[in-house]
């Protein structure tokens, strides 16, 4: 079944036109990287993808119904995100950040009751960021802060998970969790997982299905071995590089002729 | 956030609040000692007033205008706490953004065309100045994007401010009337001068007000966020926003429409209410609240003494303690 499916979608901002006529399905359960040069409408698609945006022309379904006709909470149940970054200008603790996934489940005055805080800590525990469950949010690093950004898209129980570059600000250690806990929760709960990201090799490593945007047009879609081929890379990112394959998954392995 | 945490620290700071009241029933140019003050409550709730002088000065007089008192810090705070979080800035309060005096000068102007004569004529235009300026000053920092400068902020506010200021001097040089009291009144706040009808109004409108603006603290909690995150974590932020500021433009003219102009409540009360309970809007909005109403009877208490008889505009105490603070906080924010 798909869980996504776009429906030739445009997008302009103003005068530039960043989204034109995009159509693709993503099936239930898959995990896909969206990649392409800057300023290809990665970003965009994104925003589209959790109606944050709504595209001029077209629709996007999600398990088959339009994004515009589906209420704001609604869509928070089915489609978290993991921003790159989020500003802290009031102090709040990580936890208290973590329980704001929590809203879209609830009434929207009530109090966070056990259940959230379980799912909530649960979230933490996941991201390795229950240590600093007290901590200010603002007080904490870069990598810190993003691990609690995941655990508050992970307690949203959502089905649909768009992360925007979140491995830039983890460790090696941090990123290898993360990504060992994607797999895991793709493979246990179904989830689907959208990601954005500038590393072909994170994509090749990692995805299902790789999505190409080129100048706001989808280049191709398919698996990491379709896409992932020297033709390709050298139209869309106008660089020479070798491919060849993974020697531990024998995924496609791109690195730059410098 | 649990609701029992609210609730005990709202009854502290409530048994603040009658704990400061009592002593400022007792201050006064007539010095009534705390035990006098006691026993007449005790008389009276016990249905046996005497009218003696003492009892007339401590109900008719002090006890009123420390009721109001409380009631405008109140509803200040309040007003402080949510224009701060809907522009995600800790300098923003219905004084600095010029909100406050847009509503003084919609109080004026409807009682130089006759307004007051139609039941609650002033406070509907002093709410129609407080949402021009709220729309105003949104468009002056470039609001309708949602992404507001700090510094431009300011800049709308210091400008929408003194535009009004000067307004509300020359409405009061052209007419003489007598239901204008004094220009200190408008421009430096004063709680000596109102009804007992006034202050039921009022009181009226900050409960109310307070219930809408406390079933959105939740959300609140989310747009501090950012608006973006608020709206992918579930939250319908354009409605949420334009609730907020009209409820918060309410209160803020009805507090301007009865007691003045007094600034910088609403900037110090939420910020040092944040520093000890943190920024959960759920236990923010009611500590704010009554953290508020006590500040207000202490500065309208130091307002009613230090010069007695004689007595101070009480936006006068507040100005002066609040705009060292507002610059101490300004400068702790450029260093972040």
């Amino acid at each position: 079944m798909s869980i996504i499916c776009a429906q030739n979608i445009s997008f302009r901002y103003t005068n530039k036109l960043v989204m034109d006529d995009v159509s693709f399905t993503f099936d239930d359960a898959r995990i896909v990287a969206v990649i392409g040069p800057n300023g290809s409408g990665k970003t965009t698609l994104l925003k589209i993808l959790n109606a944050t945006l709504f595209p001029n022309t077209g629709r996007i379904l999600i398990e088959g119904r339009d994004t515009r006709r589906l209420a704001r909470q609604e869509i928070a149940r089915t489609v978290a995100i993991v921003p790159q970054e989020s500003p802290a200008i009031f102090s709040f603790f990580a936890e208290e950040i973590v329980l704001m996934g929590r809203f879209p489940h609830f009434s929207s005055w009530a109090f966070e009751d056990r259940k959230d805080y379980r799912i909530a800590h649960e979230a933490m525990d996941k991201t390795d960021s229950l240590s600093f469950a007290h901590c200010r949010f603002n007080e904490l690093s870069a990598g810190e802060r993003q691990r609690v950004l995941i655990a508050r898209a992970l307690a949203q129980e959502p089905k649909i998970l768009l992360l925007d570059e979140s491995t830039v600000f983890l460790d090696l250690k941090h990123q290898a969790q993360f990504l060992s806990l994607l797999r895991q929760l793709n493979r246990e709960q179904h989830l689907t997982v959208i990601f954005v990201t500038h590393d072909v090799n994170l994509a090749a490593q990692n995805a299902d299905q790789i999505l190409l945007l080129y100048n706001g047009k989808k280049y191709a879609i398919g698996t990491p071995a379709e896409i992932l081929t020297p033709q390709n890379i050298q139209e869309v990112y106008d660089v020479d590089v070798w491919v060849d394959q993974h020697p531990h998954d024998g995924s496609p392995r791109v690195t730059l002729r410098t | 956030m649990t609701l029992s945490r609210v609730l005990q620290i709202s009854a502290l700071l409530l048994l603040l609040f009658v704990l400061l009241s009592l002593a400022a029933l007792s201050l006064g140019a007539i010095h009534i000692s705390f035990a006098d003050v006691v026993g007449a409550i005790a008389g009276w709730l016990s249905g046996k007033a005497s009218a003696s002088e003492e009892e007339l000065i401590l109900f008719s007089v002090r006890l009123p205008r420390i009721l109001f008192a409380g009631i405008v810090g109140a509803s200040l705070s309040l007003g402080g706490v949510v224009f701060q979080a809907l522009l995600r800035n800790p300098l923003a309060d219905p004084y600095v953004l010029g909100i406050s005096g847009g509503s003084a000068l919609g109080a004026i102007i409807g009682i130089v065309i006759g307004a007051s004569s139609f039941y609650l004529g002033v406070p509907f235009l002093a709410f129609s100045g407080a949402l021009i300026t709220v729309f105003l000053v949104f468009i002056v920092a470039g609001g309708s994007k949602g992404v507001l400068l700090d510094n431009s902020l300011l800049l709308a506010g210091v400008v929408v401010n003194s535009f009004f200021s000067a307004a509300i001097l020359f409405a009061l040089s052209i007419v003489n009337s007598m239901e204008l009291h004094s220009i200190s009144f408008w421009l430096m706040g004063d709680l000596s001068r109102v009804a007992l009808k006034g202050i039921a109004v009022a009181a009226l409108c900050l409960m109310v007000c307070f219930v809408i603006l406390y079933t959105q603290a939740r959300k609140l909690n989310l747009m501090v966020q950012g608006e973006e995150t608020a709206l992918q974590l579930g939250v319908n932020v354009q409605a949420t926003k334009y609730i907020l500021l009209i409820v918060t433009s309410l209160i803020t003219a009805v507090a301007v429409s009865l007691a003045g102009i007094i600034g910088f409540v609403g900037i110090m009360v939420p910020h040092m209410m944040r520093l000890v309970f943190g920024s959960d809007h759920r236990l923010l909005m009611p500590a704010a609240a009554l953290f508020g109403a006590s500040f207000l009877v202490v500065a309208d208490t130091l307002a009613r003494t230090v010069l007695a008889p004689a007595e101070l505009p009480v936006g006068v105490i507040t100005a002066l303690c609040g705009a060292p603070y507002f610059i101490f906080l300004m400068r702790r924010k450029g260093r972040e």
